[in-house]
């Protein structure tokens, strides 16, 4: 199926949101997760199902002012 | 302790969400010549809280995990913006997410209605405040001198109001001192602290010295020809209009008052038509 990731398209066989994050971000540390908009905690990422076409932001720590 | 420390902070702590901070001014992390030079601009400023953000991890990357090792050194408590939303939903997803990723309930509360200016979106900042603060958040709202929204946000439960100087990044100060002033005197019992716009330190002086509690900025320090040296510029600046707003300024005047007495200025009179009595 073909997922957004981060604005991207992506190719994946990725059965949960946590296994596409250990996919595209196996030594990212901690990151933050939302799927169609919608904040999904790390916790439920093993239980969330991700579906063709949908958008999902992986993001990480930054500089802010 | 050093001397700045030693004046702001143990004995005029600013107290904000429970939390007493030993500085008034709250220093960006952003746009610096490098992180190295962003970290000794912290430590130079006295700040005891950095703002922080979110933005998408690259495929395979880990810069999130360099910059979190980067701010863990510094000692400061971090305050995270929703910058770069134009939505209430997209802030309140991303403060959601900032709660996870840093483990606090502060939140810098942005919604921008304009790319150009970068001014806030009164209405989605009220709308996503009212979810956030119902979430548990603490939400320091980024907004105008707008007095209307500033009593809705104050009604939902900010205890903290943080009207622009100028645009963000503009460096122009602070554009509306009457409007601010109001402010200040309308919510006398609210921590207000002026966020963006803020270029100089006499700027920084300024709004402390018209009584406003601390001073948010990023840009004036870090596009700085030393940012280093700028940022203890603004810490001193801060302590400067914090010490004169509670020392009690003078009484502003139209016309001119002596400074020197005038009871016998020599030459008085001299030259008059009155002949003096011998």
């Amino acid at each position: 199926m073909i997922v957004i990731v981060n604005g991207r398209s992506v190719e994946t066989g990725a059965g949960s949101l946590a296994a596409l994050v250990s996919d595209l971000h196996p030594d990212a540390g901690r990151v933050a997760t939302a799927v169609n908009g919608r904040f999904v905690r790390a916790g439920e990422r093993s239980e969330t199902g991700i579906s063709n076409g949908d958008q999902i932001e992986i993001v990480s720590a930054r500089q802010g002012g | 302790m050093n001397v700045i420390e030693k004046n702001i902070g143990l004995n005029d702590p600013l107290t904000v969400y429970g939390v007493a901070l030993s500085s008034r001014l709250l220093l960006g992390t952003a746009r610096y010549p490098s992180p190295q030079v962003m970290c000794d601009a912290v430590r130079a400023s006295g700040a005891g809280v950095v703002t922080v953000s979110l933005r998408r991890e690259s495929a395979h990357g880990n810069m999130g995990e360099a910059f979190v090792s980067l701010i863990s050194g510094l000692g400061v408590r971090v305050l995270p913006n929703t910058a770069g939303c134009h939505t209430a939903k997209q802030a309140i997803t991303t403060a959601m997410m900032a709660r996870e990723l840093f483990d606090t309930n502060w939140i810098k509360l942005e919604v921008i209605a304009n790319d150009d200016t970068l001014q806030p979106d009164l209405f989605g900042l009220v709308e996503a405040a009212e979810v956030l603060i119902s979430e548990g958040f603490d939400v320091f709202p980024y907004t105008t001198e707008d007095l209307s929204v500033a009593e809705r946000l104050v009604g939902l439960g900010c205890q903290v109001l943080m009207p622009w100087g100028a645009p963000i990044g503009t460096g122009r100060g602070l554009a509306n001192r009457y409007a601010l002033r109001t402010m200040r005197n309308y919510f006398p019992d609210t921590a207000l602290v002026i966020d963006a716009g803020v270029g100089a330190p006499s700027h920084a002086c300024a709004a402390m010295e018209m009584g406003y509690d601390a001073v948010l900025l990023n840009t004036a320090v870090a596009k700085a020809g030393d940012p280093v040296a700028m940022a203890s510029a603004f810490a001193k600046a801060i302590d400067a209009g914090r010490t004169g707003f509670k020392s009690g300024l003078m009484e502003r005047r139209d016309m001119a008052a002596p400074s020197t007495p005038v009871a016998g200025t020599p030459f008085f009179n001299v030259g008059s038509d009155t002949p003096s009595k011998s």
